[in-house]
């Protein structure tokens, strides 16, 4: 039997690089050569016909940097971001952590909960219109009680901010509660059992033992929050259009309209390559800041 | 989704047909795939092969089927059709156009909608076709044949229906509050009095979605300063925009809103999951300033209302307007246009093909569809439209028109209309004023 190890480690450790050349295919294909091309773009002037376009300059950078469009578009962009992390982080960790007792009613409604992540974003977004309808939906009867006058939520900019915002947290929390539940059951019982022999109540037993030992899957929580937050955008296209004005036009949805809807490919790819860079920078700078990359193990001394 | 009826064939832009989300990805990808195949240039056609036809899919596509099917019946070069499913149409027009796989025959919006193509060359001119050809000549209404010009050429035969804009109203909520339909600027200002004190808005409008907004800018534009103004805007001159007619026009606007004619909560009104006309139809709006479609729109969704109570009527002059107020707005029709990579015994079978348009049967197929063909002399078929009042009453609306102004965000360059749609939007959200709303149009580029 002991043999066996040393002839066996080498090879099975890592595989060969070849394991590696379709995933590396793929992404180069779908990912970097894309990238590459809306770089290269953004320092052109194109409406999508005709040939490839040959470079003209800077023109859509010079642009970017003086549009108050743009401007707004990054704010609102940052305030989604802070917002959707704020509202979706304390509901799914409470409720994942709820959840990840074995308790049979638990187990119902959390796949009641989870219900959301299964629709299509689309198709939740045209839901919550109707709903939204000032005068037919759920918010002419209950608009009043919450102190919006004649259910005009989506007609004002705070409004319709705030709806975004909701819809989103509606439909991801679903998702991140699954993290957290994940990520509880996997605390060792033995640390609550000892807990309870020292008298910690239910509420120390949280802060001082689940919290820290969730402290990777927040963090993973939080990176693909924050992204996906910064690259919302179907649910401001159904749900808003980028309006009123252009109050809810986020980087995304700003690329877009840019895009395909005036055809200005250069600049959309200016606006396109900007969110790359900073959606990469943020990404990486949580990643570090959090210690996450080097996997630090939060059970020393088991 | 239900009302995919002929609303959706008219708007490309902006609400219709935009309601498929495309992710990041896809826009990523989308954006690439164009660009590899724009480097192709023009792929060689078969000799006597086949021309393929491109039409946007809804419930008018039978007529283009038939069409299709008695063409190939006498041609050598067959057509295919390839139906587009409708809310897709725009944008795969759009990046078709510049690759191999571009279609010879293909259904558009006229205007704007084309105008990059036929800055590329990318179109056959039909101006010199429909010249020589005295009885094409005058087979459809002028004031159409106009309307889907592109720098004064004629790009596209008109192969469908007539959407001018029209104002709708609630016969009942009229009767109720013993009024009449306006006549006049003055008789519209009086009825917002009377339906606030009803308690009923006096006008259903689709706030979220802009270019329900933009059918008031273009008519009070139109009543105010004549159909030049827009029309030297249409023609580049973005200088227009300060024309003082503009400034009026934002002013008006501002000043229904302020009379609360429009409701308060507007803003957050939809057209496409049908909000106004839901509202309109139940009798908590009055009046209803909405493209043609709307009639078929209530016949789908509210039968009863649609056939009892439903009255229209043309949008009235303004006082000290230089406009005629026979001037109609909206969508014209849609086009045919030719690909100029056809050449030779294809391009003659294209052009045979379009020109089918303007025949007789052609006509009364629209006819039997529901639809007002925008043929001359066609006042007689229309005995047979399901709706034999209403359809005249467009047709003769049109015909009498001495200029029917196509949709702004269909004329304009697409790189215009867009921030056009948000700049009105502001406008009637009063987050620019009418001052304010001016510079920003000026700036349009």
């Amino acid at each position: 039997m002991k043999q066996a190890v040393p002839t066996a480690s080498p090879r099975v450790g890592r595989p060969g690089i070849a394991w590696a050349v379709p995933g590396v295919l793929f992404f180069v294909l779908f990912a970097v050569g894309p990238m590459v091309l809306v770089g290269y773009l953004s320092f052109t002037s194109w409406d999508g016909l005709g040939d490839f376009p040959s470079v003209s300059g800077t023109g859509n950078w010079e642009r970017l940097f003086e549009d108050p469009t743009m401007r707004q578009a990054i704010w609102l962009s940052v305030l989604l971001t802070g917002v959707s992390w704020l509202i979706q982080t304390p509901v799914a960790l409470l409720l994942g952590v709820w959840s990840a007792g074995r308790q049979r009613n638990r187990a119902v409604l959390s796949a009641i909960f989870f219900l959301p992540l299964l629709a299509s974003s689309v198709a939740l977004a045209l839901l919550w219109k109707s709903l939204l309808d000032p005068n037919f939906g759920l918010i002419a009867e209950i608009g009043p009680w919450l102190g919006i006058e004649d259910g005009n939520l989506l007609g004002t900019g705070d409004g319709a901010f705030a709806a975004v915002a909701f819809v989103a947290a509606w439909q991801f929390i679903p998702f991140h509660t699954l993290l957290y539940q994940g990520g509880a059951r996997q605390i060792p019982k033995s640390f609550y059992e000892a807990a309870s022999i020292d008298g910690a109540s239910t509420v120390r037993q949280f802060f001082s033992i689940t919290l820290p030992q969730l402290r990777n899957t927040i963090v993973t929580s939080s990176v693909l929050m924050v992204v996906g937050a910064l690259t919302f955008f179907d649910t401001v296209l159904i749900l808003t259009e980028g309006g009123p004005g252009t109050d809810t036009t986020i980087v995304p949805y700003l690329m877009y309209e840019t895009g395909f809807q005036a055809y200005d490919m250069g600049y959309a790819s200016a606006i396109a390559t900007t969110l790359v860079i900073v959606a990469t920078a943020i990404s990486l700078l949580m990643v570090r800041a959090t210690g996450f990359s080097k996997m630090r193990s939060t059970r020393e001394g088991m | 989704m239900r009302t995919a009826v002929q609303g959706s064939a008219v708007r490309g832009r902006k609400g219709f047909g935009r309601r498929h989300a495309a992710t990041l990805t896809a826009a990523v990808l989308a954006a690439s795939v164009l660009t590899a195949c724009g480097s192709g240039g023009p792929g060689e056609e078969e000799a006597g092969g086949t021309l393929e036809v491109w039409v946007y899919q809804d419930a008018s596509t039978k007529v283009q089927r038939e069409a299709v099917e008695r063409f190939n019946k006498t041609s050598d070069v067959k057509a295919k059709l390839v139906e587009v499913p409708g809310e897709g149409y725009q944008d795969k027009m759009r990046s078709a156009m510049g690759t191999p796989n571009a279609p010879d025959v293909f259904f558009n919006w006229g205007g704007g909608s084309i105008s990059n193509f036929v800055e590329k060359d990318m179109l056959v001119d039909l101006t010199p076709e429909i010249q020589k050809d005295e009885k094409l000549k005058d087979a459809f209404l002028p004031s159409i044949l106009n309307a889907g010009k592109v720098n004064d050429k004629i790009y596209g035969v008109p192969m469908r229906g007539m959407q001018p804009v029209v104002l709708f109203y609630n016969k009942d909520v009229f009767e109720k509050a013993g009024a009449q339909p306006p006549e006049s600027w003055d008789d519209l200002l009086d009825l917002v009095d009377t339906f606030k004190k009803e308690g009923v808005t006096p006008f259903a409008l689709a706030g979220t979605d802009a270019w329900t907004e933009l059918m008031w800018v273009e008519y009070l534009l139109d009543r105010i300063g004549g159909a030049e103004v827009f029309q030297r805007i249409q023609d580049g001159d973005s200088s227009a925009w300060g024309d003082p007619a503009v400034l009026k026009t934002a002013e008006t606007i501002r000043d229904l809103v302020d009379r609360g004619a429009f409701g308060k909560n507007y803003a957050s009104v939809n057209y496409t999951a049908d909000g106004a006309s839901t509202l309109f139809a139940k009798g908590k709006a009055a009046m209803h300033l909405m493209g043609s479609w709307e009639y078929s729109n209530q016949q789908a969704n509210q039968k009863e209302f649609a056939e009892k109570g439903l009255g229209w009527t043309t949008f009235p002059a303004l006082p000290d307007g230089e406009g005629d107020p026979k001037n109609v707005v909206g969508n014209p029709t849609n086009f045919w246009s030719v690909s100029s990579k056809l050449k030779g015994a294809e391009r003659e079978a294209a052009l045979e093909f379009v020109k089918t348009a303007a025949e007789d049967w052609y006509a009364e197929a629209l006819v039997d569809n529901g639809d007002v063909p925008t043929t001359s002399g066609s006042e007689d078929m229309l005995a047979g439209h399901p709706a034999p009042d209403y359809a005249l009453f467009q047709y003769d609306l049109v015909r009498d028109a001495p200029n029917f102004t196509l949709s702004w965000d269909q004329a304009l360059p697409a790189q215009q209309a867009s921030p056009m749609l948000t700049n009105i939007q502001k406008l009637f959200n009063k987050q620019l004023s009418p001052e304010e709303f001016v510079d920003a149009m000026k700036a349009l580029k």
